[in-house]
């Protein structure tokens, strides 16, 4: 498919990497309609795995949702087997939607356009006048349901996750995510997922811009500054940056708790500008997160290649898919989650600390703008590129967060797959 | 309909008009002074709403809540300089128990920045408690319901 998309889509010029590798990145693939094209083609209907739905979505047989493959519509059902299923929800037919609701129960799949029906996992059951009317018109004789299914996607869960994939090159689930990434996805979602809620929100700029601010631990202290302006943490406490060997996948930790240098901390603290004297939250409350995973990390900012965000901002946990929209357009998914373990008072907190994230978030409110400032800022500099070496050159698990390692690990798992 | 009742009706829908020229007019600091001290404040969508789901995208148990709000938006938090239109229409008394009324309201703000460019921003309605206390009504709860589900860039002002 890739191939096709290059020479139908006349992809020229090349796009040459600097010879510096992932220490630049040329602004181009922010805002070249044609690499756009390709990230659908290559990445997001090729060999990666990309959250579709929780696996608590889908409790019954004949529950459905739908999402996306990058742009790509996907139906994921609960089938009369007990196992979930996903189609891209797209009918064999006529190219119609087949799923018109973003949820859904229902005991078959049936077009509304000419009633072409499916099963849950996608097989074609019926054509309607498959037969023709009074011996006149219908199918031809040669027409088999078996060849006009629903395009599948191959599924598979992680952690009550279900994940889909279109390409049979991907490699299996687990050793995808691998067990570094992993282990830290089990010991945010330790229990049994229950949602608290979703929302969606729309940024102005290409997807991957967004992907590079989950990844960057550096901007985290300088660009949101709730945290150091209220006097609510030391930005210097012990954190660290995983990343998994190929690149793409990271986990970002920091455990406020543990600060190796205390005296240095407070004299870095007392020349902060934003810091002031006897400013403090008037009912900070919301604050009063409890120890829940055992090992003193307050953060977790956690990435699957290409687009999913597990986060642990003490204790509010949410998921966040990042849907590419077009080349300068994104929009990012927040399912926040608590458990069904959890008693009121957890719940109580959980949503309180939501405040924290989101749109409205006191520590993520930036996010949502930061990507549309830069969309704005590169247009006419296509052919520059942004500095990283923050850190070095390498994309490798390290103890400080004032590193762009895991940015780069992003680029070093984007560059092969498109062709860079 | 009695004369109480159009009186009555008269103070809320001045609230209302004094609620949104406070968001409208960026005088935030007096927003928190429209509730009560344990006032409950959520802004939600439908779908969330609908669905039982408890979740806010600012959530408040106490003005004080609001009052750092408001503050982390002064001193804090970083976005782009905006302002909001309120359009607010169908204010309804739906229970009157003397001190303690609760409404519902339809709104529509439109969001200007500061290159001009406008938006619908939200549309939505109120589902709201209030009781008399020294001085006029304020809010005991104030939950805000978006007919989206999606928020355009980020949500900084509140509604």
């Amino acid at each position: 498919m890739s191939e096709r998309t290059e020479q139908s889509g006349g992809f020229t010029p090349a796009l040459r990497w600097p010879s510096e590798g992932e220490a630049r990145v040329p602004y181009r693939v922010f805002t070249d309609p044609e690499i756009y094209r390709r990230e659908l083609a290559r990445l997001f209907l090729g060999p990666t795995w990309q959250f579709l739905a929780l696996e608590r979505d889908l409790p019954e047989p004949g529950d459905y949702l739908t999402n996306f493959l990058g742009e790509t519509p996907i139906i994921v059902t609960r089938g009369k087997d007990g196992a979930i299923h996903a189609m891209v929800n797209r009918c064999a037919h006529r190219g119609n939607l087949v799923c018109l609701k973003r949820r859904g129960h229902a005991d078959d799949l049936t077009c509304v356009y000419h009633a072409w029906r499916y099963d849950l996992a996608g097989n074609l059951e019926s054509v309607a006048f498959r037969r023709g009317i009074q011996g006149k018109g219908g199918m031809p004789p040669g027409f088999r349901l078996d060849q006009h299914g629903l395009k599948k996607l191959r599924v598979d869960s992680f952690a009550g996750l279900v994940f889909g994939t279109l390409s049979p090159e991907t490699p299996p689930l687990s050793a995808y995510i691998g067990n570094l990434i992993g282990a830290r996805i089990h010991r945010v979602l330790y229990a049994t997922p229950k949602v608290l809620g979703t929302t969606s929100q729309i940024l102005h700029n290409n997807w991957k811009l967004y992907v590079e601010n989950v990844k960057d631990t550096y901007h985290a202290t300088l660009l949101h500054t709730f945290f150091t302006t209220f006097r609510l943490s030391r930005l210097t406490a012990e954190g660290g940056v995983d990343i998994a060997e190929s690149g793409g996948h990271h986990a970002s930790y920091n455990r406020n708790k543990r600060d190796p240098d205390p005296a240095g901390s407070d004299k870095l603290y007392a020349g902060m500008p934003s810091m002031r004297e006897n400013f403090r939250l008037a009912d900070p409350r919301f604050l009063d997160g409890v120890e829940e995973f055992g090992d003193d990390t307050t953060t977790q900012i956690l990435s699957v290649f290409p687009n999913l965000v597990v986060q642990q901002i003490q204790n509010s946990i949410a998921l966040r898919l990042v849907l590419p929209k077009g080349p300068d357009k994104t929009e990012l998914q927040w399912i926040y989650l608590g458990f069904e373990e959890d008693d009121a008072a957890m719940t109580a907190r959980r949503l309180a600390q939501a405040n924290l994230v989101g749109p409205a978030g006191y520590v993520s409110m930036e996010d949502g703008a930061v990507g549309g400032f830069i969309q704005r800022a590169i247009k006419g500099s296509e052919e520059e590129c942004s500095v990283l070496e923050m850190g070095g050159f390498d994309h490798v698990s390290d103890n400080t967060r004032t590193t762009e390692a895991s940015v780069r690990g992003f680029w070093h798992a984007y560059r092969p797959l498109m062709g860079f | 309909m009695d004369l109480a009742d159009i009186v009555r009706r008269f103070e809320i829908a001045e609230l209302y008009a004094d609620y949104v020229g406070c968001l409208d007019a960026d005088e935030l600091e007096r927003w928190p002074d429209f509730f009560v001290d344990e006032a409950a404040y959520r802004i939600t969508s439908a779908e969330n709403y609908e669905a039982g789901l408890p979740l806010g995208l600012i959530y408040a148990t106490s003005r004080n809540m609001l009052k750092d709000r408001v503050a982390a938006l002064r001193e804090a938090n970083i976005y782009e300089p905006q302002r909001y239109r309120h359009l607010v229409s169908a204010i309804k008394i739906v229970k009157d128990e003397g001190e303690a009324i609760a409404t519902t309201a339809n709104f529509l703000i439109v969001r200007t920045m500061q290159d001009g460019d406008m938006t619908v921003f939200a549309a939505g309605r109120t589902l709201d408690t209030l009781r008399h206390e020294a001085g006029g009504w304020k809010f005991i709860n104030k939950l805000v319901v978006l007919d989206s589900r999606q928020i355009d860039t980020l949500l900084a002002i509140p509604m």
